[in-house]
């Protein structure tokens, strides 16, 4: 289609006013976490640190960060295995309820987050009988991490050359062999782009998180929303900030390059929680 | 049918066959894909199985190789019954229709592949990969990728993946069907001569019926999950056992029932190869000789193929046939069309079809 001189301008200035409006509030957290000053007048008084060391001083933002990342990390792990499984299995076979578990598989990812905390909290306290800590967390988190690994192993899958699998056992190789030189290189990289992708959701996670983790128990989105209102911790807050967004942003945009295909759900369900 | 099936057979009890399936049936779900299916393929043998798409010869093949199990029936690969076992237990490999070439792997890996999980360790592996394909002419591409070469070099990797672990039967799925004219042609000598300097059973798999008959030491011809006919090329192309057969492999002129019983009194359908037919150009009724017949008819079309021109005639009494003759054609189409011609041929030409074929 070809668009006249107007309107190609109109769109553009259209796309950039969206644009503006979504990345400068962002960029201005990062301004600030170097604003000299305390109360983050415009335009800054000039560049500092401070606010920065006082970071890495601080043992409730350390821990916080060693919290998430080994949240992420561990959910991330359980995420890669179970959704590849799942994918392999809801693909290469047929059986009763297939399609009812590939929607169940799926779903959670599209549940409001409230909802998956409020029935997880009710399932690990009351049913359970567990106290809630940081693998409540782990375990939550898993359950809409794996989506995006399943989403992006599923794609890759449908791809692959199916004769592949065959041609290796028609060469001699087990049910194992095969899955190790045949079937995981081809699904590297696509491995790679989900985790990168789970990891990503569960480091910003925080509303499933509050009602999973166990009490004293801090992740980074956590530490952020409880001293949120402490006007001395605010230089500190934006700080924290500025390492979710990097955090968080690096992974996605890894993910995108190594997957053209499926990042889309993933990346969906992240705006919806920054959001 | 059943007749050359039963012949088939009693050549086979001497030698233990490289390949032995009794009443292989194969089902999905209401369709019948392979419908009990007896067949023995001997040691060292270029067989082909033919047929259109759809009629059970790849599924056959897949059976044979383990991608998919019988409904009923058995396998047997030379005496020893394989009809549960999985694909890598079975000694015998496959070329892919579509090559199926892993793609994260160079040519020396890829054909290494087999010696590699049966544990050859990797200086022997990759010496003898190599030879595998020096002896396919890609000696030197072993460091390159199979996305990087053309479809006739992918199809000799394949080839050379599948025998470097010395297979007892190597299975071909349409292997040739995505090359050119003339790859494949020169495919087809390389593949026979292969097949005979290494005396390794081939069984071929095609819908190709030029492919079948110049490469095969036998052929089965498949139709709706049936055997129609197993024979050599000579004996499908001159004695088809059924309409089918003389309808798909090269082309016939059919009779049906009621004009065999006016030229020969006999109810039967009867057939003639059209290079069969000689043409004269006059509808004067020839003097009436032993052994040949003699119809008049019309010309309706005529199409020239270069070695030949196929010229369609309408019987006066009886159906339309197809002339292959080799002679130049003087004078334009507006000549010879709607010309009087008498069609005749030696009734030793003409090959009774039995009514049980299609």
């Amino acid at each position: 289609m070809r668009l006249s001189r107007s309107a190609k301008v109109v769109l553009g200035v259209i796309t950039a006013l969206v644009f503006l409006f979504i990345y400068l509030p962002l960029l201005l957290v990062v301004v600030n976490s170097f604003n000299a000053d305390r109360t983050f007048g415009w335009p800054p008084k000039g560049f500092t640190l401070e606010w920065w060391g006082r970071a890495f001083d601080s043992p409730g933002v350390r821990e916080a960060v060693v919290s998430s990342l080994w949240v992420a990390a561990v959910s991330t792990l359980i995420s890669l295995v179970l959704g590849t499984l799942l994918a392999l299995a809801l693909l290469r076979y047929k059986f009763f309820g297939r399609d009812v578990i590939s929607l169940l598989v799926i779903l959670p990812i599209a549940l409001p987050g409230i909802v998956t905390g409020i029935a997880l909290n009710n399932m690990f306290t009351t049913i359970l009988g567990v106290s809630l800590s940081m693998w409540t967390v782990v375990i939550a988190h898993a359950t809409f991490c794996m989506v995006t690994v399943f989403n992006n192993v599923i794609a890759r899958l449908r791809r692959m050359h199916g004769g592949l699998e065959e041609a290796s056992a028609d060469l001699g190789a087990g049910v194992f062999t095969t899955f190790r030189l045949v079937t995981f290189p081809q699904l590297r990289s696509a491995l790679l782009a989900g985790g990168l992708l789970a990891f990503a959701l569960s480091f910003d996670e925080i509303i499933v998180t509050t009602f999973t983790i166990g009490a004293g128990d801090t992740t980074l989105p956590i530490w952020i929303l409880q001293n949120l209102f402490r006007p001395n911790q605010a230089p500190v807050v934006n700080v924290v900030a500025v390492v979710l967004i990097v955090v968080s942003i690096v992974p996605i945009w890894l993910a995108q390059r190594l997957s053209q295909d499926s990042v889309g759900i993933g990346a969906t369900r992240v705006k919806a929680t920054e959001g | 049918m059943t007749e050359t099936l039963a012949a088939g057979r009693q050549t086979e009890t001497d030698a233990v066959p490289a390949i032995r399936l009794r009443k292989l049936t194969k089902e999905f779900g209401d369709t019948v894909a392979v419908n009990n299916v007896d067949l023995d393929i001997r040691q060292g043998e270029f067989f082909s199985m033919l047929g259109p798409s759809g009629s059970g010869k790849t599924t056959v093949l897949r059976l044979i190789a383990g991608f998919e199990l019988p409904t009923s029936g058995s396998i047997e690969l030379e005496g020893k019954d394989v009809t549960g076992m999985a694909p890598f237990e079975r000694d015998l490999n496959t070329v892919f229709q579509d090559y199926a070439l892993f793609p994260h792997m160079s040519l020396i890996d890829n054909v290494a592949y087999g010696l590699r999980v049966r544990g050859v360790p990797k200086k022997e592996r990759q010496e003898r990969a190599r030879e595998a394909l020096e002896r396919v002419q890609l000696g030197k591409f072993v460091g390159r990728r199979p996305a990087q070469l053309s479809g006739g070099q992918r199809q000799r990797v394949a080839l050379a993946r599948a025998l470097v672990v010395q297979p007892k039967v190597l299975l071909l799925d349409e292997p040739l069907g995505a090359l050119d004219l003339k790859l494949r042609q020169q495919m087809q000598v390389e593949l026979k001569e292969l097949q005979r300097s290494l005396g390794i059973t081939f069984i071929f798999v095609t819908h190709d019926q030029e492919e079948a008959l110049t490469m095969s030491d036998r052929i089965g011809v498949f139709n709706n999950g049936s055997l129609e006919q197993i024979g050599t090329a000579h004996e499908i192309y001159e004695r088809p056992a059924g309409a089918f057969v003389a309808n798909f492999v090269g082309t016939s002129n059919i009779f049906d029932a009621a004009h065999a019983q006016k030229l020969y009194g006999r109810a039967e359908q009867v057939c003639v190869r059209p290079e069969r037919l000689r043409l004269s150009w006059t509808d004067a009724a020839p003097e009436p000789r032993a052994g040949v017949t003699s119809r008049p008819g019309t010309v309706t079309s005529l199409v020239y193929v270069g070695h030949a021109t196929q010229v369609r005639v309408q019987l006066d009494d009886g159906p339309a046939v197809v002339v292959l003759t080799p002679e130049l054609l003087t004078g334009g189409d507006a000549d010879l069309l709607d010309r009087r011609v008498t069609v005749s041929w030696d009734d030793a030409a003409a090959v009774w079809l039995p009514s049980g074929g299609s």
